[in-house]
């Protein structure tokens, strides 16, 4: 078992047929994605150079191949569209890539979302693996270890590989890889994730990285209390060190009005039983010990 | 990107928001030209810099007659002032505002920011005006009341009817609150504000409303589409490091510690600065090289680096994904075969291509010191502030 996608996910890319859509259509597929169509508008009717038809609408592509999941590469100008034209379709899973999308035009999107049975992931995301079996997004596949039993949550990219490459050099393999996105809207939070993972039989810890600004994981330590969540959760947040007021990359990590402390969500994660790392090299080995206490007792 | 408060006003004056005459000098001779164009008697002297506070710091006073305007404009122009936005080292003040001192009545709070939680942006309004939001929100959180803005809408009348009349406003006061809180709403939508307070918004003794502050914040993702905002910048509100950063597509932020930093990614870079601190360093920057570190990228990132004298080591730590790690290490070697660099540089190269990327940096003329782990990489860079190469 593992959430969201496995080795029955089909496919479609919104954006095929520009550098980086291209590119990671091939990684994906390379991967075992089961990746069935892409959409480029006025080039529908063409194959992509993997042979991949190419549709001008997003409808089409569901009703010729029965897409299930959409990956999204289309530039930050037109790529709120592109995530309410997957919508439109009927599409289950939206994986937004597309770094640097205005709020305002998420504002729409989001009430989109909470209107019909669609996921979204993203936007500003690495995207979600589950190792072994399907890849939707831009992760390095072979830091992970497939078939295990530990997933991952996270709002940030890079950070979220080196917890990976850690839990893998423990021998931990992962079920389910998320990254949920560095942006102040998203379409999946930590508490969206964790009621996934808690009914997934598979996996038996979590890994939680946070960073500043927002309030998402003191949600989520609260959804945690409140809702006997028995797997074993660790957690980073990035950005004890950051200075008040200025965005730290991310559009989503700014410390603003004295709210979206790093010390803060550390205390309300403390506070709900959860293992906060004070190091980001610590990630790995302290999932290790949790997962053997848990053995033990 | 912010802007200035007098930048702010006209925006709004030009939105049919009420805010005091007034117009910016850019020397005392002009403050005291513009105090002669205003007509008035009393005026408002404010120092204009991307800082709350400056009131109390000194950055803005009454004046009475154009002596007075002359003298609080020679106090105020050129000045560094100080305030709890600032940091310790305070901005000097360049440009002034003159305005028409208001007749207060009432000193009332209105903001837009975004709800992250349900997604959609909050009209705030306090009856608590002047003073720290936060404090008031911490204190008497009761004295906010807010009204979401549905999707797809815009701030409906009757919810600006409900906010006027919980600030307790009446008779014409109502119609102009309702008529000034729509249209900072269609302001603040119509150029992708991400935060947008007026404090104070006050009630007149002639029951006019009127914004006597504005801070703006401009969402950046947003700026293509408003190019008159883009003119606007001031980039001598900004550190001229993180302007030379912004022209070569880096992300980087100066902060006050002695070890630099070089990362991909913003999370990673984040969280090397944590662990920085956690091995008893402090970091000199945040700087994400993101998904492109080659030679050229990396040679800019050293030289805003090394641009800050406060620096005695650098840690490069790239996490290899699709960037490749051998090629991350050839754009260091290049990039140091062209520049003198006379600190320590720690590097740390995991992922795609780690192990040919390390037999490159152990061939390399320049001695490096390759750590094996984020902790290994954190521990030598902070030892190495206080060594010599």
């Amino acid at each position: 078992m593992s959430i969201l996608i496995n080795n029955e996910t089909k496919l479609v890319v919104q954006g095929i047929t520009g550098k980086e859509g291209a590119f990671h259509t091939q990684q994906m597929e390379a991967y075992g994605t089961q990746v069935v169509a892409g959409v480029t508008p006025g080039k529908g009717g063409q194959k992509d150079d993997n042979g991949i038809p190419i549709f001008n609408t997003v409808a089409n592509a569901v009703s010729a191949t029965d897409a299930n999941a959409s990956v999204i590469f289309v530039p930050p100008t037109f790529a709120a569209d592109a995530c309410l034209e997957a919508i439109d379709a009927g599409i289950n899973l939206i994986v937004c890539i597309t770094e640097g999308i205005p709020t305002m035009d998420m504002v729409p999107v989001k009430e989109a979302l909470d209107n019909s049975h669609t996921r979204m992931i993203g936007p500003n995301c690495p995207g979600i693996i589950t190792p072994g079996e399907c890849k939707i997004g831009i992760m390095p596949d072979f830091i992970h270890k497939p078939h295990g039993n530990v997933g991952v949550i996270s709002r940030s990219g890079t950070l979220t590989y080196e917890a990976v490459h850690q839990l893998t050099e423990q021998g931990i393999g992962q079920s389910t890889c998320i990254g949920i996105g560095g942006d102040p809207i998203i379409g999946t939070t930590f508490i969206d994730l964790l009621s996934l993972f808690k009914d997934d039989s598979q996996t038996d810890g979590v890994v939680m990285i946070g960073e500043i600004g927002g309030s998402a994981e003191e949600d989520a330590a609260q959804w945690i209390q409140n809702n006997n969540f028995d797997k074993s959760v660790v957690a980073f947040i990035a950005g004890q060190t950051a200075p008040p007021g200025r965005r730290m990359g991310h559009a989503g990590a700014i410390i603003a009005g004295g709210k979206g402390t790093a010390s803060d969500k550390i205390e309300s994660l403390r506070n709900a039983g959860i293992t906060v790392c004070d190091s980001p090299a610590d990630i790995g080995k302290t999932m290790a010990n949790s997962l053997q206490s848990k053995l033990t007792t | 990107m912010k802007i200035h408060e007098y930048q702010g006003k006209e925006l709004f004056r030009n939105a049919g928001i009420p805010v005091p005459n007034g117009f910016p000098a850019f020397s005392v001779e002009e403050a005291v030209e513009v105090y002669k164009k205003l007509e008035t008697n009393k005026v408002v002297v404010k120092a204009q810099i991307h800082a709350g506070g400056r009131g109390k710091g000194g950055g803005v006073k009454l004046a009475i007659g154009s002596e007075e305007v002359q003298k609080y404009a020679d106090d105020i122009f050129g000045m560094n002032l100080i305030t709890h936005q600032t940091g310790p080292d305070g901005k000097c003040v360049q440009r002034l505002l003159i305005e028409e001192a208001s007749d207060i009545a009432r000193e009332l709070y209105a903001g837009i920011v975004l709800d992250r939680s349900s997604g959609k942006f909050v009209f705030m309004v306090s009856s608590e005006g002047g003073v720290e939001i936060e404090k008031v929100a911490t204190g008497s959180p009761e004295r906010i009341m807010k009204e979401w803005i549905e999707p797809n809408k815009d701030l409906r009348p009757f919810q600006a009817r409900k906010l006027a009349f919980a600030l307790g406003l009446s008779g014409v006061q109502i119609k102009h609150a309702v008529k000034t809180f729509l249209s900072l709403w269609k302001f603040f939508k119509s150029y992708d504000c991400s935060l947008m307070e007026i404090n104070p918004l006050v009630v007149t003794n002639s029951d006019e409303i009127i914004a006597l502050d504005s801070k703006i914040n401009f969402d950046d993702n947003a700026l293509y589409r408003h190019k008159n905002i883009q003119e606007m910048r001031d980039l001598s509100e900004e550190e001229p490091s993180e302007v030379e950063a912004d022209s070569f597509n880096l992300n980087y932020i100066k902060l006050d510690g002695n070890v630099g930093c070089m990362v991909n990614g913003a999370g990673l870079a984040m969280g090397t600065m944590d662990i920085i601190k956690l091995y008893g360093g402090e970091p000199a920057n945040f700087l994400d090289v993101g998904g492109i570190a080659n030679a050229e990228t990396v040679a800019h990132g050293f030289k805003i680096i090394l641009s800050d004298p406060n620096v005695k080591s650098i840690l490069i730590n790239i996490f290899g994904g699709i960037v490749r790690c051998d090629r991350v290490a050839q754009g260091v070697i290049d990039a140091l075969a062209h520049m003198e660099v006379t600190i320590p540089v720690v590097i740390r190269l995991e992922g795609t291509n780690a192990i040919e990327a390390r037999n490159l940096l152990k061939d390399a003329e320049h001695n490096f010191i390759v750590a094996n782990s984020l902790a290994d990489a954190a521990a030598k860079a902070v030892k190495a502030t206080g060594e010599k190469i």
